[in-house]
């Protein structure tokens, strides 16, 4: 896996140390997520007799019961609205200035670029109020076209930086002779650039997917109605209504982890190359 | 990425004919950072520079604002409530620059030592970090319930000091539990950042350093610090302006509360604009809270030009 370890010395001391803190730590990070499928998995009576512990008879009625009273079947859609909406729009936008910054000798690229590093990083303290303004005037608040907006603005710095970077990496020879063939350059992006860039665009929507799917703060800020609703401030509303329910509230939980633990579990080694490459950038 | 910008320019150079055509080829590229462009404006720079507008208001956040001058600020710096949370926030930092980042290069250090089942590890740490926060507050939520979480648990198990304990309702231990809930989010991303920097610390300085009868911990302070020297600053810098920034961990769990126990200057902000409808207040504490944060990311781009390889 790294070069680093598989250089090491012939005759080492044990390393049975290092895997029990190791271990240690693993259960430190799982074993709350772990206490989530117990409980998922109790009547609001066992867990009173056994509040943490695994369930002595498993029941399953927690999960039908938190989808319909959690209005699941509506806030998942609305959460996949916003997550596919959100990302095609990071592509685009990401696309198209990672392309120009990359190949079309951009005028001020510096610039552009010091001001995506500080836009990739701005705090929303600096411009929520006057939006929350703005997006009153223009009747975007309650809507999921709205949020969806405001995530393209919010998460298309980082994107653009990371394919920026993606692309510069990129041999240009096909680009020139489809330049050479008479391509326009909208034409070279979407018919030999982008084919050739999607483990780069792949990074990239998996990060925005997962940055909207669990996005919170602009979706109870921006979104009030319980019908327009994602899954996390939905969930938070559900969760303030059965605080001590912690079955229901634990099924409830699962549903809105299961589609992200998915995704991570099958595309983990690109996921966190993207996020810490993209943490270190941006 | 300093170097790609050079190359990529040199590579342009040399390809591109000057003229018209050049100029041509200037307006393409604007036109393909036109979307780029026209999001940015319409969300964050253009209600940027209006935050700037109206921190200098009363403002209820709809209908016309009044302009006060510099009233807010001069409130803003009598608010004891604001200087509360700004005291809030310093002690987070203070837990998030000394808690994860030890546990983090800990992690990554042993992590880096080992070769079976380094994978699993790393996807075990990071889990927690993909999580919508509204979840992994709820998972807390119900582990340190006072009721039905781990202080009944183990007391059942004979170890009773922690029945009955209000992490979250308790004046003070909510601030430190909900930043303790943060960080058990936060440290293995903050792990695998080391452990990429870790990764790129050339074997042989461990190799002449054990020549050198360096025992592990003097290759950890004399090698390993300073190979990742560059990281760790950035960990450093990223930690002090979440902490500044922080928000959402602290809304979820106790909203702040009880009696503001646990608020910082990101809720505090969003009740004075949403709750109160103070809105240019809130702008003014919003402005004063980014100046901070962008005087820091300053200090560090200051750093990093006068070649600290920041």
């Amino acid at each position: 896996m790294s070069a680093l370890s598989g250089g090491r010395q012939k005759r080492e001391p044990s390393k049975i140390p290092y895997y029990i803190i190791l271990i240690i730590l693993a259960l430190f990070a799982l074993g709350p997520l772990v206490v989530v499928v117990f409980n998922s998995l109790k009547t609001s009576a066992a867990i009173g007799r056994n509040p943490l512990g695994p369930p002595l008879s498993p029941v399953f009625r927690n999960f039908p019961d938190a989808w319909t009273q959690g209005n699941f079947s509506t806030t998942m859609v609305n959460s996949t609205i916003l997550t596919v909406g959100t990302i095609i729009g990071v592509c685009i936008i990401a696309a198209t200035g990672a392309y120009a910054m990359a190949r079309l000798d951009l005028p001020g690229a510096d610039a552009v670029l010091l001001y995506l590093f500080v836009a990739s990083a701005v705090p929303f303290q600096l411009f929520l109020v006057p939006l929350f303004f703005l997006w009153t005037n223009l009747q975007l608040t309650n809507t999921r076209f709205g949020l969806i907006v405001i995530y393209w603005a919010i998460f298309s710095p980082l994107a653009t930086l990371l394919l920026r970077s993606y692309l510069v990496g990129l041999p240009r020879d096909f680009e020139d002779a489809a330049r050479i063939d008479g391509a326009n350059e909208l034409q070279v992006l979407t018919r030999v650039v982008l084919p050739l860039s999607w483990p780069g665009l792949l990074t990239v929507a998996l990060i925005t997917a997962v940055q909207t799917w669990n996005e919170f703060f602009f979706a109870i800020t921006f979104i009030q109605d319980n019908n327009l609703k994602p899954v996390t401030t939905s969930f938070y509303a559900f969760q303030g209504t059965y605080s001590q329910d912690w079955g229901l509230t634990s099924a409830a939980a699962i549903f809105i982890i299961l589609p992200i633990a998915v995704l991570f579990l099958i595309l983990q080694r690109r996921f966190i190359s993207g996020i810490t490459a993209g943490g270190l950038k941006g | 990425m300093e170097q790609g910008t050079s190359e990529h320019r040199g590579g342009l150079a040399k390809r591109i004919p000057a003229g018209g055509l050049r100029r041509r080829r200037h307006l393409t590229a604007w036109l393909f950072m036109i979307p780029l462009m026209v999001i940015n404006l319409l969300v964050i720079l253009g209600p940027s520079v209006a935050t700037v507008y109206f921190s200098f208001t009363e403002w209820a956040g709809i209908g016309p604002a009044e302009f006060v001058g510099l009233q807010n600020y001069r409130d803003l710096l009598a608010d004891e409530y604001f200087w509360q949370a700004m005291w809030h926030n310093v002690v987070w930092t203070i837990l998030f620059l000394t808690v994860p980042i030890a546990m983090g290069l800990l992690g990554a250090f042993l992590l880096s030592q080992i070769k079976r089942f380094q994978l699993f590890f790393r996807i075990a740490y990071f889990i927690p970090y993909v999580v919508a926060s509204v979840v992994n507050a709820a998972i807390w939520k119900n582990i340190l319930d006072p009721e039905r979480g781990i202080g009944s648990a183990l007391a059942s198990m004979g170890i009773p000091f922690l029945d009955g304990v209000s992490f979250f309702g308790n004046t003070r231990l909510a601030l430190p539990s909900v930043a303790f809930v943060n960080i058990w989010v936060w440290w293995g991303f903050i792990l695998l950042l080391f452990l990429t920097a870790l990764q790129s610390v050339d074997q042989e300085l461990y190799d002449a350093a054990k020549i050198d009868g360096a025992n592990r911990w003097q290759q950890f302070l004399n090698v390993t610090l300073p190979g990742i020297r560059p990281t760790f600053i950035f960990v450093v810098l990223l930690t002090i302006i979440n902490s500044l920034l922080v928000f959402d961990y602290v809304f979820i769990i106790t909203q702040g509360g009880p009696a503001g126990a646990s608020e910082v200057v990101g809720t505090l902000m969003w009740k004075e604009a949403f709750e109160r409808f103070e809105a240019g207040y809130a702008s003014a504490m919003g402005l004063g809270l980014s100046f901070i944060a962008g005087v820091i990311v300053l200090i560090f781009i200051f750093l990093r030009r006068r070649g600290w390889e920041v």
